[in-house]
Parts: C-alpha cells; sequence; structure tokens
C-alpha cells in the first residue's frame, strides 16, 4: 500500500494520544480504531501487517491497547516509535483519572459529561463496524476454507461459548503452525 | 518513598498476569490493592469500574491511576502506572523484533496466518457488542426492544455517513459524536 501520508513521530504521537483521550472502553475499542487510522487513513501499514502485530497484543499479558500501542510504534519506527506511542495511549487516561479521582462525586453525576461519553461510545461502535466489514469482506473475498473456518469458530468460541481469548489464540496460533504455512495463506 | 516502590510492584503483576485483556485484571488488581495491601475498600473499587466504564482508556491502566492517585497522589499514580505498562513494553518488545526479524519464516508464518482471520473475528465480535451497547445500554450480546435508545441510532447513522463518504477522520468523527449527542440529549432533556 503506497503511504498516504508521510511518518513523523508527531503525527504518531497526535493521533494515538487522540484516539487514546476519545475511545471509552479500552482494548477492543482502541485497536480497530488505531487500524483506521494508521492503516486506512495514514497508510502506514497494510492490513495484513498491522494484523500480525495486533494478533500478538492481544495474545500477551498487560492491556491490550497499551501492547498494541507499543508493537505498532516499534514496528513503526524502533525504540522511538515504542516510546511515544506508549506515552501517547498512556497519558490521557492519566490524566482524566487524576482528574476524576479528586472531583468523583461532582463528575459521575453531571448529566452533560454522561451525554458527550455515550455520544462518543457511538462514534466509536460505528467506526468498529466500518472496519470490522472492511475486514470480513477481504477476507471472504480470499476464499480460503481453513481460515473462514478459524474466524467463525473463533467468534464462537468467544461471544457464545465465553472462553477466554487467550486460549482460543493459542488454538489458533497452534492451526496455523500446523496447517496454515504455506504461502497461499499470506 | 517505599509506597512508590510498592505501588509500581503492585501494579507491575497485575500487568504481567493479567492475560486476555480488560477485565481479566480486575480479580488480580483486588488481590493487590484490598486484600495484600488494603490501600482501598470494596466500595472505593467498585467505583473503578463505574469509573472504567464511562472513561476513556483501558481498564487497568484507570485502575492503576486511581488507586496510585488515592494511596501517594501524583507521584502515586504515575507509579502504579508505569509498574502496569512495563510488562507490556518488555514482552512485546520481543515479540516484535521476532516478528520484524523473522515474519517470513515458515514456522513463525503459519502462527500469524492462523492469528489473523481470530483477529477478524474479535473485531468483529466487538463490533456486534458494542451495537449492543450503544443501543440497548446492555454490556454483552443481546437484545433488549424496551430500553432501545433512539437518540443514539440516529447519532450512529450519521456517523456511519460521515465515515463512508469520508467527510471526517477517526478522531473527527469521535469528537462529533460527543457533540452531537450533548446537543440532541440536551435538547431532548427539556422538552
Amino acid at each position: 500500500m503506497e503511504e498516504k501520508t508521510t511518518f513523523s513521530l508527531w503525527k504518531l504521537f497526535k493521533s494515538t494520544f487522540l484516539i487514546s483521550a476519545f475511545t471509552v472502553g479500552g482494548g477492543f475499542v482502541i485497536i480497530p480504531l488505531l487500524k483506521a487510522k494508521i492503516v486506512d487513513e495514514y497508510g502506514w501499514l497494510d492490513d495484513k501487517e498491522a494484523l500480525n502485530y495486533v494478533s500478538i497484543a492481544q495474545t500477551a499479558p498487560g492491556a491490550v491497547a497499551v501492547n498494541a500501542a507499543v508493537i505498532l510504534g516499534y514496528r513503526l519506527a524502533s525504540f522511538m516509535g515504542m516510546l511515544t506511542a506508549l506515552v501517547a495511549t498512556i497519558l490521557p487516561p492519566l490524566i482524566s483519572i487524576t482528574i476524576i479521582a479528586y472531583f468523583y462525586d461532582a463528575m459521575i453525576n453531571n448529566p452533560y459529561i454522561k451525554y458527550v461519553l455515550d455520544g462518543m461510545q457511538c462514534g466509536a461502535t460505528v467506526l468498529i463496524i466500518d472496519v470490522a466489514i472492511n475486514l470480513l469482506r477481504k477476507q471472504i473475498k480470499k476464499k480460503l476454507v481453513l481460515p473462514l473456518i478459524i474466524m467463525l469458530c473463533t467468534f464462537v468460541a468467544n461471544y457464545f461459548l465465553h472462553i477466554n481469548v487467550m486460549y482460543i489464540i493459542i488454538a489458533d496460533a497452534l492451526i496455523g503452525l500446523f496447517a496454515l504455512q504455506d504461502t497461499k495463506y499470506n | 518513598m517505599t509506597l512508590i516502590i510498592e505501588l509500581f510492584i503492585s501494579f507491575f503483576w497485575v500487568g504481567i498476569f493479567c492475560i486476555g485483556g480488560g477485565y481479566a485484571s480486575v480479580p488480580l488488581i483486588q488481590h493487590q490493592v484490598i486484600t495484600i495491601h488494603q490501600w482501598l475498600t470494596m466500595s472505593e473499587f467498585m467505583d473503578i469500574f463505574a469509573i472504567s466504564q464511562m472513561t476513556p482508556g483501558p481498564i487497568g491502566i484507570n485502575a492503576a491511576t486511581f488507586v496510585g492517585t488515592r494511596v501517594a497522589g501524583l507521584p502515586g499514580s504515575i507509579a502504579a502506572t508505569l509498574g502496569f505498562c512495563a510488562p507490556s513494553v518488555i514482552i512485546m518488545l520481543i515479540l516484535g523484533y521476532i516478528i520484524k526479524k523473522y515474519g517470513d519464516v515458515g514456522a513463525v508464518r503459519g502462527i500469524l496466518n492462523g492469528l489473523r482471520p481470530a483477529v477478524v473475528a474479535l473485531i468483529g465480535g466487538a463490533a456486534i457488542l458494542f451495537i449492543c451497547m450503544s443501543l440497548f445500554g446492555v454490556d454483552k450480546i443481546a437484545i433488549d426492544p424496551n430500553n432501545i435508545k433512539y437518540l443514539n441510532i440516529i447519532i450512529m447513522v450519521v456517523c456511519y455517513i460521515i465515515i463512508r463518504k469520508k467527510l471526517m477522520g477517526v478522531i473527527g468523527t469521535l469528537a462529533f459524536s460527543g457533540v452531537l449527542s450533548l446537543i440532541l440529549n440536551t435538547v431532548a432533556s427539556h422538552t
């Protein structure tokens, strides 16, 4: 994919900071939004590579959002990229929660704050739907049976059988290790 | 000073053993913060979840920051947050290096080929979950037609048009949705 916007650490910081600041709901929301920004809007990475790194972020211990920011930052600009993305991800919650810790009662009962946060959740929902539809469409277009089965089983196992994501991801990694080494699955 | 170091170490442990994201950290934090150290009461601990539900940021970071602030002010919140992130950084740097260097080697390529469809499924699931949360206010995949939020439907349709027509970027859309919700809800509550 051609690079639509030239890379700079400042742009990485700004976009990661704002996504972290405007995203209510943690890791599983931040990942599609980072993908929408870094892949679709900036063109710094292609779909495949972004998913490679994000999948690792979801398997490893720690907050998924932090993992994703750290590993994508590292991929884009090595150690400095990692540091930039990390600071940009943790600063917004650090600032907002520190303020809330001091003014907890006043803020939790303020309806206007609730309206804004509710609305941003709707905005995030729509962005995630858009990312999900695009990824799903590309996956189906490849017409590869085993990856589609993995996709379906992962969905059912996680959202209907409530199996811990870590176990599912490890199972998928093992299937890949033994059955998907052929380059046609790339 | 010992308090600051204790906060860092406690949340470092939470960071190491928090596997599977988000809510996996809850019992770990509870153990460190209530059982071992008695830094918070149970009801303060419950408040963190109310806050995390409605404020930006991962729940683990929110909890670390909140606990750190309550226990030792700003230095405490920084120590707890850094402690929580440190394991992530170390592990991600190692794994990131491996993928960058060996991503095309057969075994690593196989594993990644298996993981990508899984991530698509997880993002798809998150999308459905978020639709249920935005429409009905339930935090699971369920339909609750009695509590449907009509204003949120309007906000989502407008945002979807904005995204499809590429009228705004990611951050613009998020900011816009917040402002639109503020206006619509304020007007609705005064009529």
